[in-house]
């Protein structure tokens, strides 16, 4: 290697490459593999049908989550179709010596937050999952990026991806976010800024004040919607509080491999003067609580602001128009006081116990709209657990509000926890496409603050009331 | 780390097929050369995968039937009856082209949309801009994903508004898309890799297999 100065992006990219194709993909070698029951069962069939096995199994994780029930969870699963898919991921883990944490398992949860939770999520690593979220790991200065099924037998066979690799976009925000405004916000107004397609083609990495001051949980909530403005992924160069949040963690490395696993990961960062294709840079001082108002995430704004007219979005005007149509909106109109019907916290986005713990600060000794349906999902057992510990289910119990059990739930509503047709539901998820949460439902996408100053009132508001 | 010259890709991809072509296998798509065909068109930008195929349809265990699903709230009612207005639904268009607007296939990973769109019966998506996972997924099941100029797309689209059985042509050897009543041509991007695994059904994961020596060596030398 030479003294180049380079990317963060290229120095864990380029540790990875197995080989290059002239004029092709590179052959990308992955430290980490997640599967669920939803992506992997054609992979498996397709792994059958040309006889050959899983070449690394330790190196694939599996858990139930995006369609798993979040009541009852110790009854059988009621769909049959649904109960067939976590069969058959049992089956196909149990078959090839897959760590499989399904169903009622206590490490049971959403895929990407389970990863990091225990361990298995580490700097520097590369990490792939048939779900387009798994940009969420690159908090830890992973390369992390969603595959389709094909990409999943792909890995099973052979651990590796033939990727090209894609170009670099740094996107910097300096300055410190305001009173009430979370990483959520931050996230959603940079997409609001280069729409939900300006990233696509590259991989982001995210810099400046406010994503070092960042938890872990929030650049996991930022990285995780990378794929929202198009990007493959997105990452955050590893510091200390990234070596703090994964110390002792199940699946970290110990003792000595723990001290030079530190070492290698002191030098994951960009260096002064490294190149990027595209950069972009914000002030914090610009970004207060966000709002989306139409039919992808790049329709948001300040949840101050009025919905923009059609000149002034970026989306073609019959693309705007009907978004705007489909949500039941007009150019123009305020967002603020507009009524809602459901809320839903969780998510791999925002189902992590800081979210909780927003949410929990502004709903504490207060009620529960009465028109207003909530659903609080926590992203893991692990998770749940803590909400109980830190006394947040009393508070939450005592705002007329219930937990539910973990899973993704009504982020994709492939489960019954589906939005109805027409109705308003201010989410904490990364999608408000047509249809994502249920089939007509329409979804304001928020922060956990933003969600809970919402069910208290049954409408659109601004969380800094409450504050 | 080797690099591999693009004729020798062909020799390594013959070679990795030997173990797996003694048992009668079968191709993974169908082979993709030159495709004359009309189109079906739907001039809507930011055309998600949730709308390709909603997640309520994503539980099946095998690939098989996604195309009757495809488009599926776009396409019926609640009641299933099928929405006249929608394109897939008018009996004017037909063929195995579908033309996009700009951003096509964003958000989910999900493959099932790729296989939704082949099973239907198309071959070929344009768009002037598609996501990067669509993209791949596509090319996976042997689905040609063309990217065109805006003003190229604009042109086809003006092509099928005057006449519904307007033909193009896609060249995947040639890397050409042209307009058959006009005879307008563009040329397309594709890296030597993909088009030549398009042209002759083959996929990366025979491409893989030819490696395991070289990933086993790889792996060892990981520190975690
Ligand atoms: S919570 Fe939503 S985005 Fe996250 S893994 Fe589940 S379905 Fe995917």
């Amino acid at each position: 290697m030479s003294n180049q100065p380079t990317t963060l992006f290229d120095k864990v990219w380029d540790a990875h490459v197995v080989r290059k194709i002239a004029d092709g993909p590179d052959v990308l070698f992955i430290d980490r593999h997640f599967i669920h029951e939803v992506t992997s069962p054609v992979a498996f069939l397709g792994l059958e049908s040309r006889g050959i096995g899983v070449l690394f199994p330790n190196r694939t994780f599996a858990t139930a989550d995006h369609n798993t029930p979040t009541i009852n969870q110790h009854l059988p699963v009621a769909d049959p179709l649904s109960a067939n898919q976590l069969k058959a991921l049992e089956t196909n883990t149990a078959k090839y010596g897959i760590s499989h944490w399904g169903l009622g398992h206590q490490k049971n949860g959403i895929v990407h937050v389970v990863g990091p939770e225990n361990g298995i999520t580490l700097p520097g690593m590369t990490i792939v999952c048939g779900d387009s979220h798994t940009s969420t790991h690159g908090a830890f200065g992973a390369i992390a990026f969603g595959i389709g099924t094909s990409e999943v037998e792909m890995v099973l066979a052979s651990q590796c991806i033939m990727q090209p690799k894609p170009k670099k976009m740094r996107i910097t925000i300096n300055g410190q976010l305001g009173k009430g405004v979370l990483p959520k916000d931050a996230v959603l107004y940079i997409i609001s800024q280069i729409s939900a397609s300006g990233a696509t083609g590259y991989f982001v990495e995210y810099a400046g004040d406010v994503f070092e001051n960042m938890s872990m949980e929030g650049r996991m909530t930022v990285c995780n919607m990378s794929i929202e403005m198009g990007a493959r992924g997105g990452m955050i160069a590893p510091d200390e509080k990234t070596f703090a949040y994964l110390n002792g963690r199940e699946q970290s490395p110990k003792g000595e491999a723990w001290e030079n696993a530190v070492a290698y990961w002191q030098t994951l960062k960009t260096d002064e003067g490294a190149g990027f294709d595209l950069e972009y840079t914000y002030d914090a001082a610009d970004i207060e609580p966000q709002i989306t108002y139409g039919t992808n995430p790049g329709l948001g704004t300040g949840i101050t602001k009025h919905i923009p007219k059609a000149a002034d979005v970026l989306d073609g005007a019959a693309s705007y128009a009907k978004s705007l149509n489909y949500m039941g909106f007009a150019e123009d109109e305020s967002i603020l006081g507009k009524a809602i019907d459901f809320v839903f916290l969780g998510s791999c986005t925002n189902g992590r116990i800081e979210d909780f713990r927003a949410f929990a600060s502004v709903v504490k000794g207060r009620k529960k709209a009465d028109n207003v349906t909530a659903w609080l999902v926590p992203g893991s057992h692990i998770v749940e657990a803590q909400i109980q510990e830190e006394g947040i289910l009393d508070i939450l119990t005592e705002a007329g509000f219930q937990l539910r059990q973990p899973g993704c739930s009504a982020c994709l509503a492939m489960n019954d926890d589906k939005i109805p047709a027409g109705k308003y539901a201010v989410s904490t998820s990364n999608r408000n496409f047509e249809g994502r949460q249920g089939p007509g439902a329409r979804t304001l996408l928020a922060s956990p603050l933003v969600a809970a100053a919402a069910a208290i009132t049954g409408k659109v508001t601004d969380p800094r009331e409450f504050l | 780390m080797l690099d591999v010259k693009g004729s020798e890709v062909e020799k390594l991809i013959a070679d990795s097929r030997q173990p797996i072509t003694d048992s009668p296998q079968k191709m993974a798509y169908d082979k993709f050369t030159i495709l004359t065909s009309s189109a079906v068109p739907l001039p809507l930008e930011n055309v998600d995968t949730d709308q390709i195929i909603p997640a309520r349809f994503l539980k099946a265990t095998e690939r098989k039937g996604f195309g009757d699903n495809l488009f599926r709230d776009w396409r019926y009612n609640g009641d299933d009856t099928p929405k006249a207005d929608f394109v897939l639904n008018n009996p004017l268009y037909s063929g195995k082209i579908l033309v996009g607007g700009r951003n096509f296939g964003s958000g989910s990973s999900r493959e099932h949309a790729a296989w939704a769109i082949y099973d239907y019966g198309f071959r070929c998506v344009v768009s002037s801009f598609f996501a990067d996972i669509f993209k791949n997924n596509a090319i996976n099941v042997g689905i040609l994903p063309v990217t065109v100029s805006p003003e190229f797309l604009d042109k086809i689209f003006q092509a099928i508004e005057k006449d519904a059985n307007a033909e193009l042509t896609v060249n995947l050897p040639e890397q050409t898309i042209t307009i058959v009543a006009t005879g307008e041509s563009e040329s397309f991007d594709i890296n030597g890799y993909k088009k030549h695994n398009l042209i002759n059904g083959y996929d990366d994961i025979d491409y893989l297999q030819a490696m395991k020596e070289e990933i086993g060596a790889f792996e060892a030398a990981r520190p975690y």
